[in-house]
């Protein structure tokens, strides 16, 4: 393998494949950006020992695309370990940007994830009350279990991220979009989301009204037969298009479904849920809290549609007094 | 009662007038009632609400004109809409409704800004100081 | 006592762990494997509506995706009393065969196939696709991925995005096919019975024809007496979408077959404290432990389970195959767990010819794509044949369709206890007087590989599972003995 070509990471943290997956749906582009990249690391391809990371000298891999996210102590410790090792770590997909569907759980317990999963469900055959615990004998024998959190944290909660490549997962245009950013050298300014600075809206080809036309309540998808030419939150259909970022190339809305926001929210805004709540409410009618209620009352799960991919990363979760690894 | 802070949103039209009045008036209300004057009601994005939580507000206060009043016609109508949907998602994140209000205090009414102000101020006090998720570093166990 | 750990950092759930222990003479004393991660589906889907289950749920795995929109979509059926229009169970139907085409073609190319095209004991670096492709050809290689490619494409016209999809309502499904597109589709399904012709010809060439490796399928060592688990339609055969689900003993004998809605009375689930994977079994027949035999309660899923609960495939070419393949391995039902790479090849042409037929279906391109004459949800079960077994879907709602109680029990999880018995056994005629070498070392992971348990992640295509052996002394030094690349 060539020296002067740029050394590349992979790894995933708490995640589900997905994010893998669609860098393998790149097919005959895998193997461009096979040829030009050096790949020193992807733990599923290659055999991987943190020795073999410990021993690259500080800032020798020259990118680093991490997936997943934070949720043990061993993804919290390869995390910090890539940070020094690489000169730029990218947040590869929703999970290790904004904390991704699994993040969701932020909005329950530990404590009641044990008891759903061990105690209270309807197969469950457990007398004995028995919990997985992190140390154990079985037979005679130890054996360990690492430790579960109670939170699920985004990369960037963890460590200094350069870049965010957002989706769930990534579209395999805006992974080729990515990587030809970084092998160019045309990076945008640290910190930035690598993609369209358009809402999705603005790309989206369905008919939409100047002015929003106002709604007394909203459906669920199932709820209506969805005309394929309108916009959904004209058909009274939450859709996260104006607050998210395009360039998926309106995949859902192409499969006759509304967009639940995995390409996260655009720049300059602080928080995805919250700039949400904005534009849904423009689409309420009446003046009197009373009629807005009512209307308010068909948003069931407000927390699970505006932040489907980013409890985590919501106001309401983020830490700024976190202990950042630069 | 503990301590608390209560991040106060008022409209330059009405309610900021009513604020003045109230210090005309020497109407007391307790220090850690902090003022931020907005143009409008409508101008008060539900990201500042979720920025104060996060900043250290125990509770959120948004005063506006009455309805009908407002100097934009409908922000105040807005404010509502979005205060309204805020609602219930922060109730999710365990942030009780007490300390999230939208009211209406006009130029006139000294008596009233204070009047809801120290309502409020006493409900969020009873609840105490709001407390958000613990960062990861502290899991960490190895 | 000495420990090997074989962590491969591989998805299941997560990561999934094999720890093998030693005793001082160098003999197995036990192997565990271990899945360290929770993420707890089950807890934080509450409060959230029901219809949002099909989308939230294939993050479970971004490897089966599909397979869990299905099932939950199924379960959203069952959940508002709708029963999907013709249009929409063929669509569903197209896209769950096109999938498990397409994930059984890369278990057999990228991960499994490697162990009996190049050989389970060939060097390490040459045990995956590029030995593989070294073996079949460049050629073949590229026809390989350009098919995958092909198939996958089915699933994104049908199903809006190609990794999660989106497609799935009560009663239907969100998008019609239109005419052209069903040409693009019968086109690919013709070539993808090519394709699976093409696969079983080198499973016959290379592993049939070799006398050491028809030993290794049909020898002890990978021979586990087990209940059996799978789908079946009206008439006995295979069924990878709908249908009954039936049970047989390790004779063949039926033990219970069972309407989705039911699966509760027949499956329980066991929990240990050393893992964070529960252990379902038969409820009829209690939970006895990790052991084999007609008495436990141990079952398996997968491809072979399903052949054996069958009376056989509903499609051509892969009836003639089935037949084949127990006139090989003798009888009714095999124990023989490496058959499930037949198996799995068997499945792939039904799949293949399932998708001509269903590509062929005049209701294809039906416009009612959806009925919605729902009921008050309350609660609903939905079970599908994943790639790697049952997958069982449960939701109980309150009247608005807002979940109340959630329970899944996923391929994977029905397959525990039959991987950490096969392990164990494995490694304990492998593992002899403290002599470990790679070789051996894949045979044992080899038991595991046969359930693909959701580890078969394209992204092997550049090497091998990574394994990390090591010995730990009883002092608790570690000495690093074996790697592989
Ligand atoms: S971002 Fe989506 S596809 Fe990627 S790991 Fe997370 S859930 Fe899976
Ligand atoms: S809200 Fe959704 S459907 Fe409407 S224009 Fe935006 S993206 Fe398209
Ligand atoms: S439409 Fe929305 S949810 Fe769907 S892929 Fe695009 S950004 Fe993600
Ligand atoms: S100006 Fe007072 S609320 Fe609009």
């Amino acid at each position: 393998m060539s020296d002067n070509k740029p050394k590349v990471a992979f790894y995933w943290c708490a995640s589900c494949g997905g994010c893998e997956e669609a860098v393998v749906d790149l097919n005959e582009g895998l193997l461009d950006v096979a040829a030009a990249v050096d790949i020193v690391l992807w733990p599923v391809a290659l055999d991987f020992k943190y020795s073999d990371v410990e021993a690259l000298r500080d800032g020798d891999i020259a990118v680093a695309f991490v997936n997943g996210a934070i949720r043990t102590d061993e993804q919290a410790h390869i995390a910090r370990l890539l940070r020094r090792k690489a000169g730029l770590i990218v947040a590869f997909g929703s999970c290790a940007h904004t904390g991704g569907i699994p993040g969701l759980a932020n909005l329950t317990t530990k404590e009641k994830i044990f008891e759903t999963s061990y105690l209270k469900s309807p197969t469950v055959d457990n007398p004995e009350k028995t919990i997985p615990v992190t140390k154990t004998t079985v037979d005679g024998v130890d054996a360990t279990l690492p430790g579960f959190w109670t939170q699920v944290h985004t990369l960037d909660q963890l460590i200094d991220v350069d870049y965010y490549l957002p989706g769930c997962p990534p579209m395999p245009n805006s992974i080729v979009d990515a990587v030809t950013a970084i092998l160019e050298g045309k990076l945008p300014p640290k910190g930035a989301v690598i993609g369209s600075k358009k809402a999705l809206c603005d790309t989206c080809t369905r008919t939409k009204p100047v002015k929003p036309t106002l709604h007394e309540r909203f459906y669920l998808p199932h709820e209506i037969d969805v005309d394929p030419e309108v916009c959904f939150l004209e058909q009274g259909v939450i859709c996260c298009g104006p607050a998210t970022r395009g360039g998926c190339g309106e995949k859902c809305i192409q499969g006759n479904m509304p967009c639940t926001g995995c390409y996260g929210t655009l720049d300059g805004v602080t928080d995805q849920g919250a700039k949400l709540v904005s534009a849904i409410a423009a689409y309420i009618d009446g003046d009197s809290a009373i009629e807005v209620k009512k209307a308010v009352a068909t948003i069931l799960d407000p927390a699970g549609t505006f932040y489907r991919y980013g409890v985590p990363a919501s106001q309401l979760f983020k830490k700024e007094a976190m202990e950042v690894t630069k | 009662m503990a301590e608390v802070k209560l991040l106060t949103f008022v409209c330059n039209w009405c309610s900021y007038g009513g604020a003045d009045q109230a210090g005309g008036l020497k109407i007391e209300y307790p220090s850690g009632v902090r003022l931020v004057k907005v143009m409008c009601s409508g101008r008060v994005d539900p990201q500042l609400i979720l920025q104060g939580f996060r900043k250290g507000a125990d509770g959120v206060l948004v005063l506006g004109c009455h309805p009908g009043d407002c100097h934009y016609k409908s922000g105040n109508y807005s404010a509502q809409k979005r205060m309204l949907l805020l609602e219930p998602l922060l109730a999710q994140f365990g942030i009780e409704s007490d300390r999230f209000q939208l009211n209406w205090v006009s130029a006139g009414e000294g008596e009233r800004f204070g009047k809801v102000v120290n309502e409020m101020y006493n409900k969020v006090a009873a609840l105490g100081p709001l407390k958000l998720t613990d960062s990861a570093v502290k899991e960490e166990t190895a | 006592m000495r420990t090997i750990v074989i962590d491969p950092i591989t998805r299941l759930e997560g990561h999934g762990k094999i720890s093998i222990f030693l005793n001082d003479a160098g003999n197995v004393e036990k192997a565990l494997f271990q899945v360290p991660e929770l993420r707890g589906f089950e807890a934080f889907t509450l409060g959230r509506p029901a219809v949002d289950m099909p989308q939230i749920t294939s993050r479970i795995c971004g490897v089966c995706p599909t397979t869990h929109h299905m099932a939950s979509t199924k379960a959203l059926d069952d959940l508002y009393g709708v029963e999907p229009t013709p249009a929409a169970k063929a669509i569903r139907e197209l896209v769950n065969s096109a999938f498990i085409c397409e994930d059984h073609t890369l278990h057999f190319y990228i991960l499994a196939g490697a162990d009996f095209v190049v050989g389970p004991d060939a060097p390490a670096a040459l045990r995956n696709i590029l030995g593989v492709i070294s073996k079949v050809g460049a050629e073949n290689g590229a026809y390989v991925i350009e098919m995958r490619k092909k198939i996958r494409k089915i699933i994104e016209m049908c199903a809006g995005k190609p990794v999660h999809p989106v497609f799935g309502l009560p009663g239907g499904v969100s998008k019609r096919v239109t005419e052209e597109m069903r040409k693009e589709f019968q086109q690919i399904s013709k070539e993808a019975v090519e394709f699976a012709k093409f696969t079983l010809k080198i499973f016959h060439d290379a592993v049939l024809g070799n006398k050491d490796y028809v030993s290794l399928i049909t020898g002890d060592v990978y021979y586990h007496e087990t209940n059996h688990m799978g789908m079946i339609d009206a008439n006995g055969k295979v069924n990878l979408y709908d249908g009954n689900v039936r049970v047989v003993d390790p004779t063949g004998q039926e033990v219970v077959t069972y309407a989705p809605r039911d699966y509760h009375k027949i499956i329980g689930e066991h929990v240990e404290d050393w893992t964070y994977i529960k252990f379902p079994f038969l409820r009829e027949k209690g939970w006895q432990g990790f052991v084999d035999g007609k008495d436990s309660g141990v079952y398996r899923v997968a491809p072979l389970a399903r052949l054996n609960v069958s009376t056989g495939m509903a499609t051509p070419r892969a009836q003639a195959e089935y037949e084949k393949m127990y006139a090989t391995l003798g009888g009714q039902v095999s124990n023989h767990t490496l058959a499930n790479h037949w198996a799995r090849l068997i499945e792939l042409m039904y799949c293949a010819e399932r998708m001509v037929e269903l590509s062929d279906a005049p209701e294809l391109t039906f416009d009612e794509t959806r009925n919605m004459n729902f009921q008050t949800p309350a609660e609903g079960v939905g079970i599908v044949e994943a790639p790697r077994g049952t997958l069982i879907h449960h939701y109980q709602t309150d009247e608005k369709g807002m979940m109340t109680g959630c329970n899944l029990i996923v391929a994977t999880v029905s397959n525990a206890a039959i991987i950490c018995m096969g392990i164990e056994k494995a490694a304990k005629k492998l593992i002899r007087d403290g002599n470990v070498d790679d070789g051996l070392l894949n045979m044992v992971e080899m038991t595991f590989r046969s359930y693909d348990p959701c580890l078969s992640c394209a992204t092997h295509a550049l090497g091998q599972t990574p394994l990390k052996v090591e010995f730990v002394e009883p002092s608790g030094e570690i000495r690093h003995i074996v790697t592989r690349r």
